[in-house]
Formats: C-alpha cells, sequence, structure tokens
C-alpha cells in the first residue's frame, strides 16, 4: 500500500533498464519500496540493474517483457498483479529512434511509433485495469516535452509522445474516481545514454531530478509533472507561437 | 462479487491522505452485515464506523468496506448497575445524550464524540482518565462478534480471554463488532469542575503531571510545539472531574444533567492548500498559551468544552487542504524522559506547524495484545502532509520511539515502516497466529493490514 506520502511499497518498472526508472527506483527503495519488478525484454543490462536494486535492499528481480509483443502482455503483466497488490507502476520504455534515417525509412519510423505509443497504450490499459481491480495505485507514464508541439528536428518520436501523452491524460480522467491516480511526466531534454552525443537542450536535466519530481508528484497526487518545474511555463509560451516562426525556432 | 447494493466508492482516513476505493455496504442487521463478510470475494472486508481513524485502518482497497453506522440501536439500559448493550454502529455522542440523564456517562472518552463503539473497541481507544480507568475495552464486558465463517459469537473476557483481548485494539481484523455490552460510569451533573494550570517549559510540565495526576480523574496538557528555547515544551494544563452536584450554581442544579453541546459551521470544502504554516499557528498557540490563567481552580466546564473542543466544527479536518494531514502519536515508557526530551526539541527545532499538541501521562498498560497504552508519555500532533522533509523527519522520531522501547498508535498511523512493528508490538506475533488460525482465508483486512503486514 501506498503511504500518507504517496510512496509504494511495490513497483512495477516497465522498461526496466531506463535510467530515468532505475533512479525513480533507487529513490523509492530509500523510502518505502521493498518490492520491485522489473520488466524488460531480457538482457545481461536487466540482469545488472535488477542485481543493482537487490545490492539497496530491494526484493527486485527482471521480468521478461516485450513493449512490442502486445498480444502477451495481458499474460504476462496479469501474473506480476496475481503475485500481490503492485502500488505503482511506472511505464518507462520508448525509443529515440533517429528521425533523419526514419524519414528515410518508413519502418523503423513505424517501430518508434509502435513502441513509444502502441505497446504503451496496451501496457497501461493492461495495467490500468488490474489497478482498478485492486482499488488503489498510481499509474506513472514517462511522456516527453517533445511531445507537447512537434518540431522540426525530432517529430517522429515527439508524434509518438504526443499520442501517448493525450491518450493517459484520457486515461487518467476515465479512471478519476476509482482510487487509480495516473500521471504523465514530461521531462525535458534529460542527459541519459538515449541522448548520448545529441546537443543538449536549454534546461538540461538528470535522471535524478526526475525522480525527485516523480516522488514529489507522487505526495502530492499531482496529474501532469514538468521537469524542470520551469518548462511547463516554457512550453506553454512555445505552444502559442506561430507555425512560421516556430520553424525557425533552433530548437 | 460485490452485493447489488455495492457502490464504488472512494474511502479515506481522517487525515484524508491516501484514499482507495471500496465496495461500501451499509448493513442495517446482523444478518445483512454476516451475508456481507460472506460474499465479500477475495479483498476482503473491514468495518468502519464514523471514519475518524486518521489513517487507512477502516478502509480497504478494491473489497469491502462494512459502514457499520447503519446498526446503531441501543438494546438495554441497565440505570441501576450502569449497564449498557447496544449496536457497534451506536456512536458516543449519542450514548451520551440517552445515558446522561440517567446519571451516567461512558467509561472512556477520546477527544472526539463522534466515534463510533465498534471503533472504540476495535483501535481501544483511551481518554482523559488513562491514568485512573484504562482504555475503553477494560470496561467492556462482552462483544458480539461477527467471524470470517459468517457465524457470530458472544465473546467475554472470561470465556475467552485470547479472542477478546485480540479484539481489543484489534484494528477489526479479528472479526466485525455488532454489538458490546459496556460498563458505564455514574455521574451527578453532565458539569466538568477544571483546574488550570501553565507550565513554562516540559519539565516543568512533565514535574506537574508526575506530582498529582492522580489527584484528578482526567488530566491533559495541551503542548505549544513551536514554542523554542527555554520556551520549549510550554504547556496549559487542564485537569478535572465530573462536578458534584453541591458545586453548582443553584440555577444549574434544576436540570443538572442537561447535555447539549454547541456546534460551529463547518469548515469549507475548498480550503487552500498551505494556510497552517509556521506563522499562522505559531501566532495561534501563542495566542492560546497566554490567554489561558496561569492557575485557577474549579471552573465550571461543559463536557463538550473539556473532553471534545474540536467536535465543535464539523469536518474541522478540511483545514488542512486537499493533501490533507498526519497526526503522529507515540508513547514512551516511564524512565525515557529524556527520549521524550529529544522529540520534543527536534520537532521545536524543526518549526513543525503544529496546532496544540497533547501530552498525556499513561497509566499501566492494558491487556489488549495491540492496544496502544503503555505506562509513560504519549505525545500526539497534526502536521500538514505536504510539509517537504516530513516523509524522513517521522522516520527519524520512529526510531527514537523504537530505540526507547516505545510505540506508535495504529489508530492514528499512516506511514509507518512495517519492519518497525514488532519491537512496538511484541504480541504481533500472537496476533498473527490468532487470525491465521480464525480467518485462514484472510476474510477480514484493510489497507492498514496489508500496509504493515498485520
Amino acid at each position: 500500500m501506498k503511504d500518507a506520502f504517496g510512496t509504494p511499497q511495490s513497483l512495477l518498472i516497465l522498461g526496466g533498464t531506463s535510467e530515468i526508472a532505475l533512479a525513480t527506483a533507487r529513490r523509492l527503495i530509500g523510502r518505502r519500496t521493498r518490492t520491485v519488478h522489473l520488466a524488460g525484454r531480457p538482457s545481461p543490462a536487466l540482469d545488472a540493474a535488477a542485481e543493482h536494486l537487490r545490492s539497496l535492499g530491494a526484493d527486485a528481480h527482471a521480468v521478461p517483457f516485450d513493449a512490442l509483443d502486445t498480444a502477451s502482455h495481458e499474460e504476462v503483466l496479469g501474473k506480476l498483479f496475481a503475485e500481490g497488490d503492485l502500488d505503482m507502476v511506472l511505464l518507462a520504455f520508448g525509443v529515440l529512434g533517429d528521425q533523419t534515417r526514419d524519414e528515410q525509412e518508413p519502418l523503423s519510423a513505424v517501430h518508434v511509433a509502435q513502441v513509444n505509443y502502441t505497446g504503451a497504450v496496451s501496457a497501461s490499459l493492461v495495467c490500468a485495469s488490474a489497478l482498478q481491480r485492486q482499488g488503489h495505485g498510481s499509474l506513472v507514464v514517462l511522456s516527453s516535452v517533445a511531445g507537447e508541439r512537434a518540431r522540426r528536428s525530432n517529430f517522429i518520436y515527439g508524434s509518438s509522445k504526443a499520442g501517448l501523452d493525450a491518450f493517459t491524460q484520457g486515461l487518467g480522467d476515465a479512471l478519476h474516481g476509482s482510487g487509480v491516480h495516473v500521471m504523465v511526466v514530461r521531462p525535458g531534454f534529460v542527459r541519459t545514454k538515449m541522448t548520448a552525443g545529441l546537443p543538449e537542450a536549454p534546461l538540461a536535466t538528470t535522471p535524478e531530478a526526475v525522480a525527485e519530481a516523480i516522488e514529489t508528484g507522487l505526495r502530492r497526487h499531482a496529474e501532469t509533472v514538468w521537469v524542470p518545474g520551469a518548462l511547463r511555463f516554457v512550453m506553454s509560451a512555445l505552444r502559442h507561437v506561430p507555425r512560421a516562426l516556430f520553424r525557425k525556432l533552433p530548437v | 462479487m460485490p452485493a447489488p447494493s455495492a457502490l464504488t466508492t472512494p474511502v479515506s482516513g481522517w487525515g484524508r491522505t491516501a484514499p482507495t476505493t471500496a465496495h461500501v455496504l451499509r448493513p442495517r442487521t446482523y444478518e445483512e452485515a454476516a451475508e456481507a463478510v460472506r460474499d465479500c470475494g477475495g479483498r476482503g472486508a473491514i468495518a468502519r464506523g464514523l471514519g475518524r481513524a486518521y489513517g487507512d485502518a477502516a478502509q480497504n482497497a478494491g473489497g469491502a468496506v462494512l459502514d457499520m453506522t447503519g446498526l446503531d440501536r441501543i438494546h438495554e439500559i441497565d440505570a441501576i448497575n450502569g449497564l449498557v448493550v447496544c449496536d457497534a454502529g451506536v456512536s458516543l455522542h449519542r450514548l451520551m445524550q440517552v445515558l446522561l440523564p440517567l446519571g451516567w456517562f461512558v467509561p472512556v472518552s477520546p477527544g472526539t464524540r463522534y466515534v463510533t463503539v465498534g471503533g472504540a473497541i476495535g483501535t481501544d481507544i483511551h481518554g482523559k482518565n488513562h491514568h485512573l480507568s484504562g482504555s475503553f475495552t477494560r470496561h467492556v464486558r462482552a462483544i458480539e462478534l461477527l467471524t470470517a465463517d459468517g457465524g457470530t459469537r458472544l465473546v467475554t473476557p472470561e470465556d475467552e480471554p485470547e479472542l477478546f483481548w485480540a479484539t481489543a485494539g484489534g484494528m477489526g481484523l479479528t472479526g466485525v463488532v455488532l454489538a458490546a455490552t459496556i460498563q458505564l460510569l455514574p455521574v451527578e451533573t453532565s458539569l466538568m469542575s477544571i483546574d488550570t494550570e501553565r507550565a513554562t517549559d516540559l519539565d516543568d510540565l512533565m514535574a506537574r503531571l508526575t506530582a498529582d495526576d492522580h489527584r484528578y480523574r482526567y488530566s491533559v496538557a495541551w503542548i505549544d510545539l513551536l514554542a523554542r528555547g527555554a520556551r520549549t515544551g510550554r504547556a496549559v494544563l487542564t485537569r478535572g472531574d465530573h462536578a458534584p452536584l453541591d458545586a453548582l450554581p443553584p440555577r444549574a442544579r434544576r436540570d443538572p444533567l442537561d447535555f447539549r453541546p454547541g456546534r460551529l459551521p463547518g469548515a469549507p470544502n475548498f480550503v487552500p492548500e498551505g494556510l497552517l504554516g509556521r506563522g499562522s499557528v505559531g501566532l495561534f498557540n501563542a495566542l492560546w498559551y497566554h490567554k489561558a490563567p496561569r492557575e485557577r481552580h474549579g471552573e465550571l466546564q461543559k463536557i463538550s468544552t473539556f473532553f471534545h473542543p474540536l467536535d465543535g466544527v464539523p469536518d474541522w479536518n478540511r483545514i488542512y487542504g486537499r493533501s490533507g494531514f498526519v497526526q503522529y502519536q507515540f508513547v514512551i515508557g516511564n524512565g525515557q524522559e529524556s527520549a521524550l526530551r529529544r522529540i520534543v526539541e527536534r520537532i521545536s527545532r524543526r518549526g513543525i506547524p503544529s496546532f496544540l499538541a497533547v501530552l498525556k501521562r499513561f497509566g499501566e498498560a492494558d491487556p489488549g495484545w495491540l492496544s496502544f497504552p503503555m505506562a509513560g508519555w504519549t505525545l500526539a500532533l497534526d502536521i500538514p502532509a505536504t510539509m517537504p522533509g516530513l516523509a524522513t523527519f517521522l522516520d527519524v522520531l520512529d526510531d527514537e520511539v523504537a530505540a526507547a522501547d516505545g510505540r506508535v498508535y495504529l489508530a492514528k498511523d499512516s506511514r509507518l515502516r512495517p519492519e518497525l512493528l514488532p519491537g512496538m508490538y511484541p504480541r504481533l506475533d500472537a496476533f498473527r497466529r490468532l487470525r491465521a488460525e480464525l480467518d485462514p482465508r484472510g476474510v477480514f483486512t484493510s489497507d492498514l493490514a496489508r500496509r504493515l503486514a498485520l
């Protein structure tokens, strides 16, 4: 069960090697979290992540899960929920893609869309109904500021996150009053291996800062969390910039 | 799974911190209650009274919550021997209304009259007379208990001491209390005769409480936790007893058992967060301390003024805003005064914006397996849940309490670490064994039980 401050005792991470997710898990293990399921494609990195969380005192283990294999979601995730209540699900999988290549190769663009949107929609719905049955829990979905307004430089990734973001907001409204809390997290540029080598955007942040914002959001039952918080105002201004000007902006 | 009349409703405790949804059922008869327990499905059931437990004790996410306020009949009053037999959903408020005119009072009254008899037993509540009279369940002669198999049995401390004392303070996890027989306290009037005095700091306060608590039936100290330095722990003591008839002025003697508690308009539905900060609360506490008389004897007060000052403001829990608040109450045994002093200093240094906190000296521990009181000092304070760093701060206080062999009160808890529980409640193992035997399928469960693995 979550405590008065929204801190979960059990956590399911979808995308178990995500640096943001692992930073969040580390932080929550320092509070109340004891059980962590790390769902992801089987890999040495996933096992290493579970090992690392075990060394922090959590009962953590890797669970084979493939975002693209939507037909298996019900079974794989259903089994986890059957083992015991999950107080929080953190949906953290996603791929950035390579904008230039993806524009040339529609199939790789489809891959980005399928992981980031289709896979996430499927996994979210499966988790949402399980959370609803248990009458409590938080579904935290990692979106991105890139989804707030698609930019020339990464609109394939951005549009997939835009879809996910809109989906998650709607899901949150659908679950309002059901005891299930849905939170959208919109980080800006986060320094991780996913963004390594890319030019850093203004207001760049770290996985640890995102983790902290998630913890605060849980405490406040927030529906939307921006990281850093100032991005909320930056993006609300950028949203209203005319197209002709927006496409020329160096962002 | 849910019965036809069931609704999925958000349920939270008085602190409004961690709401979850459940199928809330309101049985009107014992048979309906038994049916609700038999049909409750895989996520179990828990009884709920008036929802005054601060945390998640009367919540059951995804399962059934039995709203017991529909079972509200007073079956029998023995006005000669002072015994009442009533349903679990009867509130102490109602008991006072009915019993005071007959010259009887509830044996133990907590800080609010709006608790049910079932809730009073499930959390084994204590009052300002604990040092003399012990907890509520000590005055209970029999409990009609609905068990996991849907059957009912009459449990008395003589015939089934184990089940009786596991149910006392058992947080509703041994079964649903349907009715109880309670031994009452005779009173001549409905007024209280109160002595008030100020204590300038914590040492002064503890000295005064130690010196002459035994002279009073009721005793409590309101402590200003925002006062710092030499004033740390300054407090106002209010102690007294039911006023005898000859203490009343002639006019009041005509209707000495009159009971009419006043009620102000309730707190508004929406209150902005952060209204209660260091400044506003500190000012309130200081005013309150200075307006109290240095020393006053034999003041006549209404029962509601002395016992239940906050009951005058309906829904006062809303003043903490949407995010709610946490109440922290712990007890530390006699001889551990230095730990109490450290905790009070920590709270005061940290500037926790807590309205008047309550310090009380408990008498001997009660026989309930999970009963909270033990001979020593108990402190209770309210804190807005949004206060930054509060979670960690309270964890540190827990460590202090645990190191001093004290414990945290489950009826107030919403955030304790489960691993600290066995040390605080040494009879927890026996309680778990009894539950496993009595309720092997785990029919009775709650958010609190899940969170702390009770």
